[in-house]
């Protein structure tokens, strides 16, 4: 346990260092939650008044608080195994006396803490001056938010490694990275909230495990699962985490034992 | 070019990602209207034809500019040095020297749209409006593609802020998807006459299906949309060349 809290040190460390980089991104993320929130008010405004439970500000909150998540779990990019994968050095993290998914989590991890208050206040900030938010003012649902989020960026980890482990196969891995990213955008609820979705689109997202990333984490801290119903939606991201991320050490192992790196 | 379709697997994955991006971003529109029948005055006809000549429009200025985002890395590595030494214009060196030929997997999504969402409007046709309809991608594409270029005129002071400009250029082609109605005013005037998205597609289908526009942006600047690529063309290449002699190289 102390070694994985050192590896998440050093992962938020080596992030640490690029703060133009992060003072950009939060800019462009506040940019993004402007034209979503407005989206999302006019469909609802279209709708009626409601639409699937979210009311004008509801909408308007779930758009801010999606963009204020969106750089820690991280939807957009992570190839790093892969990387390490084509190029051999991944040889060295399995000759490392630590177990490789472990430390990338770790990695990933303090990855998400450096992020969650640099990008994550500015949209919210943005949000309550220009649309106002509609947040809970109980402190219950932010804690079970807190591990909800957690719980969702180890689900996002779970499912980039064990897109990356294809380049034990593949070569090139751009496209494949690519459709990875679609699908996630689409059935997370990054876009457009998974509760809007017509009924065989909200089928295939509930059968993978996209909406524990974004969706799930957001509807517990708002306050749109509460109580037992907020447990029931930590319980199903948690069963998702166990069996994507056991599914990558499956993975893992039969790539490991097929590669064969160069050296001298 | 060719040298891209060599490794078929690759670039079969690589169009395949790309025509999920196109997908993705119409799956968006499709959702929405699966829960309202009209959005910012415009019905799912109405919606899927703006968000075609957009994504057009954005598609083909991704395909053919879209690598200019690369510029900070160029400025980084150096490799900026060599186009400067060539005795042509580096401008145009940086946009030929990778033409990406995946993205034309999105220009296709957003062609099939524009095929089936166009005889679902209703339109009064007049030779104006064919013409008009002709001239939108291209000055969409030329809009976009200046946008692109005002982003890496910027990253010459920016360098590791690059994604400061993705907020106008993949921010602007976001917004432009969708009708400029459903905008407060500022931003809609932001989305109109600073970064020129509106022109690119919500302002053309207003005159094609002759709707008034709202407060601010009305009707008849949709005739305007080549005036506005002009203009944007014009603070790109100042932009742009206010850019490069700032540039001053990283030493040998």
């Amino acid at each position: 346990m102390r070694l994985f809290a050192t590896l998440v040190i050093l992962g938020f460390r080596r992030w640490s260092t690029y703060r133009l980089a992060t003072a950009a991104g939060a800019f462009t993320n506040t940019v993004f939650g402007l034209i979503k929130a407005s989206i999302t008010v006019g469909a609802i405004g279209a709708a009626g008044g409601t639409l699937a439970g979210y009311d004008a500000l509801a909408g308007a909150t779930y758009a801010w608080v999606v963009q204020a998540l969106v750089a820690p779990v991280n939807v957009f990019q992570w190839n790093e195994l892969a990387l390490r994968i084509r190029d051999g050095d991944i040889a060295v993290d399995l000759a490392r006396p630590l177990d490789p998914q472990f430390a990338y989590l770790a990695g990933f991890l303090g990855r998400a803490i450096h992020q969650f208050i640099p990008r994550g206040a500015p949209p919210l900030l943005a949000g309550a001056l220009v649309t106002g938010l509609a947040l809970p003012t109980t402190p219950l649902p932010y804690l079970l938010g807190l591990v909800s989020v957690v719980l969702g960026v180890s689900v996002s980890f779970a499912s980039w490694w064990l897109v990356n482990l294809a380049a034990f196969w593949l070569i090139e891995l751009r496209g494949l990275l690519t459709l990875h990213i679609v699908g996630m955008s689409v059935l997370s609820g990054l876009v457009i909230p998974v509760h809007w979705f017509p009924d065989r689109l909200a089928t295939l997202a509930a059968l993978t495990p996209f909406p524990s990333i974004l969706q799930a984490p957001v509807d517990v801290i708002t306050g749109r699962a509460e109580g037992t119903a907020a447990l029931g939606v930590l319980a199903v991201q948690a069963a998702w985490l166990a069996g994507v991320l056991l599914l990558g050490r499956l993975v893992f192992a039969r790539g490991a034992r097929k590669l064969v790196v160069q050296g001298g | 070019m060719r040298s891209q379709t060599a490794y078929r697997r690759s670039f079969v994955s690589d169009v395949l990602g790309s025509v999920g991006i196109g997908l993705v971003e119409f799956a968006e529109v499709y959702i929405l209207f699966a829960n309202v029948d009209v959005l910012g005055e415009l019905d799912f006809a109405a919606a899927a034809l703006l968000f075609a000549l957009a994504n057009l429009g954005f598609s083909v200025a991704d395909l053919l500019v879209g690598h200019a985002d690369h510029l900070p890395v160029y400025l980084r590595e150096g490799t900026l040095d060599a186009f400067l030494l060539r005795p042509l214009p580096v401008l145009a060196q940086l946009i030929t020297s990778d033409v990406s030929l995946r993205r034309l997997g999105r220009v296709a999504v957003a062609v099939a749209v524009l095929v089936v969402a166009l005889p679902l409007n209703d339109i009064d046709w007049t030779a104006g409006k064919v013409a008009l309809l002709v001239l939108t991608p291209l000055t969409a594409t030329a809009v976009f593609a200046a946008l692109f270029v005002c982003a890496a005129a910027v990253q010459f002071w920016l360098v590791e802020g690059a994604e400061f400009t993705s907020s106008f250029t993949y921010g602007g082609s976001y917004a432009a998807n969708y009708p400029a109605s459903i905008f407060s005013l500022p931003m809609r005037l932001l989305f109109t006459f600073v970064v020129p998205a509106a022109f690119t597609a919500y302002l053309p289908v207003l005159v094609l299906l002759d709707l008034p526009g709202p407060a601010g942006t009305p009707q008849w600047l949709g005739w305007c949309a080549p005036l506005a690529a002009v203009v944007i063309w014009a603070v790109a290449l100042t932009g742009w060349r206010a850019g490069l002699r700032h540039y001053t190289g990283t030493g040998s």
